[in-house]
């Protein structure tokens, strides 16, 4: 993009009035004003999602699914809105593929585990990616180990891109699942998962994609992609925390057996035989995170009514303009420089450790993150002990960045 | 000078610092300057497992005191590790074992012993007064 474009697109979007709708900018930290770009970690919440919580408590708080009285009524009427909002907002076939978790990193666990179960024996093959986060590496090693499979991790290149030739050599009959990281958490990488998914598909297996940090950053597609399974969180895309969701393929759900026992996921127990619950509620035992659940409809509002496009354009400029900025600083490396980019500016001050640059960033006001960001191995591949990661939302702006650019200068010069 | 006559002397150095700016230059400075450990103890076995900052530690017992020596690989912890060290070490077991400290909270650096900060201080400041017990129990 050059830099009249840039520009444009940082003008046309009202970020002003964005911010509005977003209480907790307007404080300050260490006596500067906050400036949160620990988005990647969890996002903050507008006003709307925020109202909602309290008119849960207020207005609405009951159990769902249960009771014939009002108030439940009202709650479960509300509870499932959000399953009727995410359809259109993945284009999901079906409302019922939409099954509510605690967050990505349950998601892909109830897929490990059920989908394991189901389909995985000794001598099956799982394919991830060395750039993904620990909840998508774990659950599958575990698998491995309880099923005697075998993990395979396709490589990247220095820029942080898959190395698509060796997935493409690693696919084979004995594939049983795909699972990859639609947005990387730590470089940024927006991974080709169309082509991830038809390779996958070509020798029957199954992908499943981390989009904790893809859903908030830009539209998806479900059907489109023909992706089999997709995770992600409620609190990184506005909404509250304790919520997430997995979307999977009919077939696959149907397909896999229930993940935990109890209330909600049954049809009828009788101590001889207990016969389960029809999707969704198959793999929604026990009482939900209902007032999450419920708010998170507000929060997939806001990012429709925003426009995942408009908002993918408006964060791509922020990125640019960002990543041209701290270039210019003597002895600044980003680390992931992938050609398609989301959202996240890993980087690293040549003798400074990330810890210490945090920690100076988070005196003048900054949030950003320090460390491996939860992808140890991925460190392990750049040889560097983490970095420090800046991750942007909707409601960041230009000025923003120029102050970030600064106080990185005013680390550089007091730690190098 | 005792435990706390060091921590009250440094509370006052500490009082001539006019912002956040100067006191995190002195804790570089400290940092850069202090040459902590020799290289034969930066291994694994003496490595206090922080989430982000490395810190390396090691004991030594002569005539009666306990001598740290300690490391990290980021800077800022390197001087509030320097910080701890004038403070514990060379003191009996028994001292360190029962000393409190109070000076990181007077000087305004309480933040950094906080468990969430990950900077390895904490099991640092823990497996100092850790050793200085076993070294109390053994000789009592």
């Amino acid at each position: 993009m050059c830099t009249m474009e840039r520009t444009a697109i940082l003008e046309w979007f009202d970020v002003s009035s964005v911010r509005e709708d977003f209480p907790i900018l307007t404080r300050t930290v260490n006596g500067k004003p906050l400036v949160y770009l620990d988005n990647g970690a969890t996002t903050q919440k507008p006003r709307q999602v925020i109202d909602a919580i309290v008119n849960y408590y207020t207005q609405l708080n009951s159990n769902v699914h249960r009771g014939v009285h009002h108030l439940s009524q009202l709650a479960t009427d509300a509870f499932e809105v959000t399953r009727r909002k995410l359809q259109p907002f993945l284009n999901a076939a079906h409302e019922h593929e939409l099954i509510f978790t605690r967050g990505t990193t349950e998601s892909i666990n109830l897929v490990a585990s059920c989908y394991g179960k189901a389909f995985v024996n000794t001598g099956d093959e799982l394919i991830i990616s060395a750039m993904e986060h620990h909840s998508n590496i774990v659950p599958w090693q575990i698998l491995c180990e309880e099923r005697g499979a075998i993990l395979h991790v396709v490589p990247i290149n220095d820029a942080g891109e898959l190395d698509m030739d060796a997935y493409r050599s690693l696919l084979n009959e004995r594939t049983k699942m795909v699972a990859i990281t639609y947005v990387s958490n730590a470089l940024g990488t927006v991974n080709p998962v169309k082509e991830i998914i038809a390779l996958a598909h070509a020798v029957g297996a199954p992908v499943l994609l981390d989009a904790a940090q893809a859903v908030q950053h830009l539209p998806i597609d479900v059907q489109a992609l023909d992706v089999d399974f997709l995770a992600f969180s409620g609190h990184k895309m506005y909404g509250p925390t304790g919520i997430g969701v997995l979307y999977g393929k009919e077939k696959w759900l149907n397909a896999i057996p229930p993940y935990q026992s109890g209330g909600e996921m049954i049809k009828e127990v009788t101590f001889a035989k207990t016969t389960y619950n029809e999707l969704p509620f198959k793999f929604e035992a026990g009482t939900p995170n209902i007032e999450a659940g419920i708010c998170l409809a507000h929060a997939i509002d806001y990012l429709t009514e925003l426009g995942l496009d408009n908002i993918a354009s408006y964060e791509h400029g922020l990125l640019e303009y960002a990543t041209h900025e701290l270039l210019e600083i003597p002895g600044l490396r980003i680390v992931g420089t992938a050609k398609e980019k989301s959202s996240v500016i890993s980087f690293l001050l040549d003798g400074a450790h990330p810890y210490d640059v945090g920690v100076i960033l988070d005196k003048l006001g900054i949030a950003v993150r320090t460390g491996h960001h939860c992808t140890q191995p991925l460190m392990d591949r750049f040889n560097i002990p983490g970095t420090v990661r800046a991750s942007i939302a909707l409601y960041n702006t230009r000025e923003e960045m120029d102050t970030l650019v600064a106080a990185v200068r005013r680390a550089a010069s007091m730690l190098v | 000078m005792t435990i706390n006559e060091i921590q009250d002397e440094l509370i006052d150095d500490f009082a001539f610092f006019e912002d956040w700016m100067a006191k995190y230059e002195y804790l570089i400075q400290l940092g850069k300057e202090l040459p902590l450990i020799d290289d034969r103890y930066k291994k694994d076995e003496y490595l206090i497992k922080g989430c982000q900052s490395k810190v390396w530690l090691h004991a030594d017992y002569q005539n009666g005191r306990v001598i740290f020596t300690a490391d990290s690989d980021a800077i800022i912890t390197k001087g509030l590790v320097g910080l701890m060290i004038k403070v514990l070490s060379n003191h009996t077991p028994a001292e360190i074992a029962t000393s409190e400290l109070y000076f990181i909270d007077q000087i305004g650096l309480k933040e950094h012993l906080s468990p969430t900060r990950a900077n390895g201080l904490v099991s640092m400041v823990k497996q100092m007064k850790l050793y200085a017990a076993a070294l109390n129990a053994t000789r009592n």
